[in-house]
């Protein structure tokens, strides 16, 4: 006689230690083997884009602040390079500099994160993440040097940057700048060879090439699958063709590889960092904008290479003094459809690390 | 002739023999729960402090000298909360799971000897008692994840039969070396046998011990029964108040247990030099916790299968090696030539890791569905 069993269906979230928000996961289980997964949005909805529809070009910039709050440096970079774009606004170099020496400021500590509470989704007790977060902490004192703020920084204008850096910045991250190699030194000493995290990493939750592209993934999820893709080579924005770096890709797409590629962009933005800082020119930061301020009729789609994917600011103008209409391409949510087929036959304890390997911030999944 | 029937034979002279025999064991069972809920306070505080160590921050540092207070504000707080029983939980077993778990614990500090005499029973198979014991506390965390009636709390009880049974052979395959070098399942009688502590005569022993038991006490990177980035608490989700504390405490007073039982089995006991015996013991099992707590801040956990394989492809195949290696030993050089011994088994056991090392392959770990 065959025993009859049902399906174990478990909810992973939205309060749960490793959803990294209020995500949410239906999981049907066999036993300890994931049958099924289906994501649950929504539970951060703020109506971000709607909201942006009546407020001026400038009042949108603190929203987007709170769309991936753990980078919002870059999601403000975003969004001016597409009121700029539509505008014909040329900026002056000094802000130019001044925004790629943030964002890429902004891409190390998002990374860092990820890195660390990747290793806490793996069990790691906390201890890569309060690692990671001292370095983190530097660049928040250094964020909130330039701009008084160290989370939601609301720092880029259309047209330039709010503030001016004070004095003690450039030693600051010269300072950092300095160490910051050795650091990652540090984590790859303690962590990339480590036996455990081989053993639970390699060869899952791979991402085929194929389905990665297909998706339309993009960031270190993309990259990790082995496609060279990175919107500062393949469509450069702001002046990140006259900076000498590498894109690293990953060859198997497997969450060693998403990990690995993070901690290879750590390295390759610091080397970002020493160029732009050393051509720092002196000069304007921001022009005068006309007011108020309108933009013509017409539509326009900014991207960047946000820390977790391709960031998109796509703008409806009706030459009134706020957008019509305002739609943001989150990396996170897009790179996130991937996550069913990449989970589907693991355990419980893989889901949690894929999922972690994804590296989504709910804040710009829900908007 | 240990210290507590001394004390029996002195009160025999006073007073009736029955009842020189009851206040003997509960001098003996008083002083014995005071030693040991001391030591889980002060392991608590010390976890922590040097888990804050390894986490470059401070660690609780506000409440008395060096925050050593912090575990009995923790107490106070545990103890004021509300006792919660799900609604729909087998309430019999809630209730009843974690004195099953803490019991044992204690009852096993009944035959460890922490100084020539101190132990509250000698008994002559001791280590078949301790294993015997110890294994109790897996059914305790099997009625806990059932009786609480959530997911979570399930697939963490699930877990703990595959892998507390599992890890049982190899530790008691491991604990057979020691046994059969010193030929008795007395502890006092092991420790005696100890002219050269056993991690010296069987390392490979000694390091199939150790991860099993830390396996079996569910403490990093074995800690799946409550692993926290994936099911929440494990078997303990659904507890809180003074049930929590229980199995809190069950968890340190476990670590307690095994950091002394390692220290008797293999480390010596309370046998050094210089210091005074009672001071080596305590000095040998806060090395063991110091370790522990180590690999606790340093290490990523195992997935189930990888720990089951690791158990049964690994940990087992070695036991039986280090069994049959030291039974032949035992049988010819032990006696003569012991530091012939020490060498073979470390070269033994290096060979053995690095084999193991290079051989062992993990399953792929997905499944067709």
């Amino acid at each position: 006689m065959a025993l009859k069993t049902e399906p174990f269906i478990l909810n992973v979230g939205p309060q749960h230690p490793s959803t990294h928000g209020v995500f949410r996961m239906r999981v049907t289980l066999d036993g300890e083997v994931v049958v099924d997964v289906e994501p649950v949005i929504g539970y951060l909805h703020r109506g971000i884009e709607k909201l942006a529809e009546s407020r001026t070009y400038t009042q949108v910039i603190p929203l987007t602040d709170r769309l991936d709050y753990l980078a919002s440096m870059t999601n403000n970079f975003g969004y001016v390079l597409a009121v700029e774009k539509l505008a014909g606004i040329k900026v002056p170099e000094r802000a130019e500099h001044l925004r790629v020496i943030m964002a890429e400021l902004m891409r190390i500590s998002s990374h860092l994160m990820a890195v660390g509470f990747f290793l806490n989704d793996l069990g790691a007790m906390m201890t890569p993440v309060l690692y990671m977060w001292r370095e983190r902490e530097k660049i928040m004192d250094l964020f909130e040097m330039v701009c008084g703020q160290r989370l939601t920084y609301n720092y880029m204008r259309v047209g330039g940057v709010s503030h001016d850096i004070p004095e003690e910045f450039l030693p600051a991250l010269e300072r950092f700048v300095g160490e910051m190699p050795r650091f990652i030194d540090e984590y790859e000493q303690l962590l990339s060879q480590n036996e455990i995290l081989l053993a639970r990493t390699k060869g899952v939750g791979v991402l085929p090439r194929a389905m990665a592209i297909n998706i339309a993934a993009s960031g270190p999820v993309l990259r990790a699958s082995g496609v060279k893709w990175d919107i500062r080579k393949a469509d450069p924005y702001s002046i990140y063709e006259r900076f000498d770096f590498e894109v690293p890709v990953g060859m198997v797409g497997d969450c060693y590889d998403r990990y690995w590629v993070r901690i290879q962009e750590m390295r390759q933005s610091v080397r970002i960092i020493e160029q732009a800082m050393k051509r720092l020119p002196r000069g304007e930061i921001c022009i005068k904008l006309p007011k108020p301020f309108r933009l013509p009729n017409g539509e326009v789609y900014g991207h960047i290479e946000a820390p977790k994917g391709e960031l998109g600011f796509y703008l409806v103008s009706d030459n009134s003094i706020a957008p019509y209409r305002f739609h943001v391409r989150p990396p996170t949510l897009i790179n996130l459809t991937a996550l069913r087929d990449m989970v589907v036959g693991w355990k419980i304890a893989d889901l949690i690390v894929i999922f972690g390997s994804i590296d989504v911030c709910l804040g710009e999944i829900d908007r | 002739m240990t210290l507590l029937e001394q004390f029996q034979d002195w009160l025999g002279g006073i007073s009736p023999d029955w009842a020189a025999y009851v206040i003997a064991g509960v001098v003996g069972i008083v002083v014995i729960l005071g030693f040991v809920l001391t030591l889980v306070i002060v392991f608590i505080w010390y976890e922590r402090r040097l888990l804050g160590r390894f986490q470059i921050r401070l660690g609780p540092n506000r409440l008395g000298p060096e925050g050593i207070f912090q575990p009995i504000a923790t107490a106070v707080k545990i103890l004021l909360k509300e006792d919660i029983i799900p609604e729909r939980a087998d309430k019999f077993v809630h209730w009843l799971a974690p004195i099953v778990v803490f019991t044992p614990v204690l009852m096993v500090f009944a035959v460890v000897p922490l100084d020539k005499g101190a132990v509250l029973a000698d008994l002559n198979v001791g280590v078949l008692y301790i294993v015997a014991i110890s294994s109790v506390s897996a059914v305790g965390i099997y009625m806990a994840g059932w009786g609480s009636n959530n997911k979570y709390a399930l697939i963490a009880a699930m877990r703990t039969v595959a892998q507390i049974v599992s890890y049982e052979l190899p530790v008691v395959l491991s604990i057979l070396g020691v046994v059969l070098m010193a030929g008795s399942l007395s502890l006092t009688k092991i420790v005696d046998a100890q002219n050269l502590p056993f991690i010296v005569m069987q390392p490979l022993g000694f390091l199939i011990f150790f991860l099993g038991a830390l396996a079996e006490m569910n403490r990093c990177p074995f800690d799946l029964l409550e692993a926290d980035s994936e099911i929440v608490a494990g078997y303990h989700t659904e507890y809180s108040g003074m049930k929590f504390a229980m199995f809190y405490l069950g968890e340190y007073g476990h670590a307690l247990a095994y950091a002394c039982i390692v220290t008797v089995l293999f480390l010596g006991g309370w046998r050094g030099p210089v210091l005074p015996p009672f001071l080596w013991f305590v000095v040998k099992i806060v090395a063991i916790f110091s370790l522990i707590v180590w690999l606790r801040a340093t290490l990523p956990r195992l997935r189930v299968d990888q720990l089951m394989a690791f158990a049964w492809k690994g940990l087992f195949p070695m036991a039986m090696v280090n069994l049959l290696v030291v039974a032949i030993e035992v049988l010819w050089l032990v006696e003569l030539l012991p530091w012939v011994v020490v060498v073979v088994n470390i070269t033994l056991a290096g060979i053995l890791i690095l084999a193991w090392s290079r051989l062992f392959v993990l399953g792929k770990g997905r499944v067709e569905v």
